[in-house]
């Protein structure tokens, strides 16, 4: 059975299937067997936690830091709790079974937490309620899929791939990715790039149609997932997979070459990070900066903030690996789709168009300070360093970000602590609000980056999410190839640097675009730095300029796509 | 039984690094350890009430140690708090 979705991260995976069902934890049918033994179960089930729990900890510390695996030995510290123990088996003595009595007990203290007025305490009620449904788990015997575990050619389905899944994921293991909600540039396919597993997404039912053990194909290119494919179909697509690794090693020759066009002039070629964790896959992908890292993934998977220590770490660990090359990062885009429960914010009609990203920051100045203090200082050594700001609409976020900034300069100079103090501010462009006043915000900050995802989304007004209307959202329409234009002129014009760090700056029909009409930059996944280049090294001035010439004489969305695959693929 | 009153000295109060360090120690000894902070009486040994308790920067708390190693434990106690737990 063929199965379509959306393309959203290139090659061929072979495999079969493990599902990634969300799980039950009701328990009204489970029987009381007596005091001693549901005092026995639970003890069981405290010690599994705990063994289970020590191992994910062990895993995140080698992977993403000692802070991070804290959350989780503080954990089976709680659970520890020899009081709280005692309350279960008072409530065990009762009459009620394992579950019903962790159930009762941890559900009071997280009802106790969330009800204190320290908003650092009440953070803990996020936790408390994690311990309670893995305990409870547990003791129902949910097994949950161990994705540390996963047998050699897993093709992992799941409802959403999320931030904490990939985790712990064995990437070796895994040979593609279905998901059943999400669109190209949802963050599953943004994870399902950076970890260059094939993916298709926004197959609707596939947990339905899909059962353990299933055999999968997953073709990312095409957005086609082959449910228990017959001998013939596995022979096409394994020829199809031998093709896209070929394509591969072919781009492999323009590693150590400079990003340049068949003229000679040269553009920069960065790379879009999440984490610190993939600035050393950047640095091999042969990518000649970051011109993206994204740092709200720092500030997911953890119940509090991370302090200034931990981000100064994360961000100097990447100023370090590129050093001499620049690094772009990105102040926390919060709000909407990433929602962080322990910021306290608050559930919104709208929350793509309401309290988030700098909005959010500049409203909790203590909070962004931290993450600038955390920039200013990680720069201090190698100067490569640049703050953006997102979701720019106006000028005067950019005035209040700059005199944030320069109170914390003020800060780090009187207690003497080394940081750069030619630190450059840019901002993302994404609203179309930004692209009109683009000569305006030129004025005010040291560069601009284009973030073409959201820019399309807020121009043509579609939720990117939405797979019924996603086909209006595309950077071929006009409306948004002319946002680009002028925000890359304006840029020019007040003579500073104009990036793109959006999946528009790696598609190989707008590059030709891009380069004429000036872009200094751009910034694409790890695994499109090659097959850009190669790109970018194909076009002579007085093509690109045709070709862009003609694209825009277009006047729908469909005609320049069809007129840039039939120019491009020549 | 043995007693004395300290001053809490962490920034953030009692949170969770601190009251996993104190309640670490504390079950190292042969002693029940009971905390008094305003009209709670709080087991030392346990992080979650411990934590729920909410015991902020200059709060004043009252332990109480009773057990074979009462003294030990108590004088391990409030060394430990005067010292900020770690946190400073």
């Amino acid at each position: 059975m063929i199965l379509k979705g959306i393309n959203a991260s290139d090659g061929v995976g072979l495999g079969r299937a493990v599902c990634v069902r969300e799980e039950s934890l009701d328990y009204s049918s489970v029987p009381y067997s007596g005091k001693e033994a549901e005092k026995a179960r639970l003890k069981n089930a405290m010690e599994e936690f705990n063994q289970r729990t020590a191992a994910m900890a062990e895993r995140i510390r080698e992977q993403t830091g000692p802070k991070e695996a804290e959350i989780l030995t503080g954990q089976i510290t709680m659970l520890a709790d020899p009081f709280m123990l005692s309350q279960m088996q008072e409530a065990i003595d009762g009459g009620s079974c394992a579950e019903a009595a962790a159930d009762s007990v941890l559900g009071m203290y997280a009802d106790m937490f969330s009800g204190v007025d320290d908003e650092l305490m009440r953070q803990r009620a996020t936790d408390v309620r994690d311990i309670r449904s893995r305990l409870l788990s547990i003791l129902l015997g949910a097994a949950g899929v161990d994705l540390s575990a996963l047998p050699a050619g897993t093709i992992l389905v799941a409802h959403d791939l999320t931030p904490s899944m990939t985790v712990g994921l064995n990437k070796e293991n895994v040979a593609g990715i279905v998901t059943e909600t999400g669109g190209r540039t949802s963050h599953s396919a943004i994870l399902a790039r950076a970890l260059q597993l094939p993916a298709v997404l926004s197959i609707p039912k596939a947990l339905e149609l899909i059962e353990d053990g299933d055999g999968l194909i997953v073709d990312g290119g095409e957005g086609v997932v082959v449910l228990n494919p017959d001998v013939r179909t596995r022979g096409e697509y394994l020829t199809k997979q031998k093709d896209y690794q070929e394509k591969i090693a072919a781009l492999e020759i323009y590693r150590n070459k400079p990003t340049a066009d068949a003229d000679g002039k040269y553009y920069h070629l960065y790379a879009n990070i999440g984490s610190a964790a993939e600035a050393e896959a950047a640095a091999q992908s042969g990518a000649e900066g970051i011109g993206l890292f994204r740092t709200e993934f720092l500030f997911m998977d953890r119940t509090s903030l991370p302090d200034e220590t931990v981000q100064y770490e994360a961000y100097h660990a990447v100023s370090k690996i590129m050093a001499g090359k620049e690094v772009i990062i990105r102040t926390l885009d919060v709000g909407g789709d990433k929602a962080i429960e322990y910021l306290g914010m608050e559930k919104e009609e709208n929350p793509f168009l309401g309290h988030r990203a700098i909005r959010y920051c500049l409203d909790r100045p203590e909070l962004y300070k931290v993450q600038l203090r955390a920039l200013l200082r990680a720069g201090a050594e190698e100067k490569n360093i640049k703050i953006m700001l997102p979701l720019v609409t106006c000028v005067e976020e950019v005035r209040s970000a700059r005199e944030l900034l320069e109170q914390c300069k003020k800060e780090l100079a009187e207690t003497n602590v080394p940081f750069d103090k030619d630190i450059d501010l840019g901002i993302m462009i994404e609203t179309p609000a930004a692209a009109l006043i683009a000569d305006l915000l030129a004025q005010e900050c040291d560069f601009f980056s284009i973030g073409t995802n959201d820019l399309t989304q807020y121009t043509m007004a579609v939720d990117r999410g939405n797979a019924k209307v996603e086909k209006l959202y595309t950077p071929y329409q006009p409306a948004v190839l002319r946002s680009i234009r002028n925000v890359i002129s304006a840029g020019k014009r007040a003579g500073i640097p104009v990036g793109m760090c959006g999946e528009a700056a790696a598609d190989p029909g707008l590059i030709p675009l891009l380069m004429c009409w000036g872009l200094d930059e751009f910034s694409v996944s790890a695994s499109s730095v090659l097959a850009s280049r190669a790109q970018i090294h194909r076009w002579h001035e007085k093509d690109f300029c045709r070709i862009t010439e003609e694209a825009l004489g277009l006047s729908t969305a469909s005609g320049v796509a069809g007129y840039l695959k039939a120019t491009v693929n020549k | 039984m043995v007693s004395q009153k300290v001053k809490v000295i962490n920034p953030q109060g009692l949170h969770m690094r601190p009251a996993q360090v104190f309640v670490a120690e504390m079950n190292k000894y042969d002693s029940e350890v009971t905390i008094l902070f305003g009209e709670k009486t709080i087991n030392g040994k346990g992080i979650m009430q411990l934590m729920a308790s909410c015991i902020k920067m200059d709060s004043e708390i009252e332990i109480r140690c009773e057990g074979p190693q009462e003294a030990e434990a108590l004088e391990a106690a409030v060394k430990l708090v005067e010292s900020g737990l770690g946190d400073l």
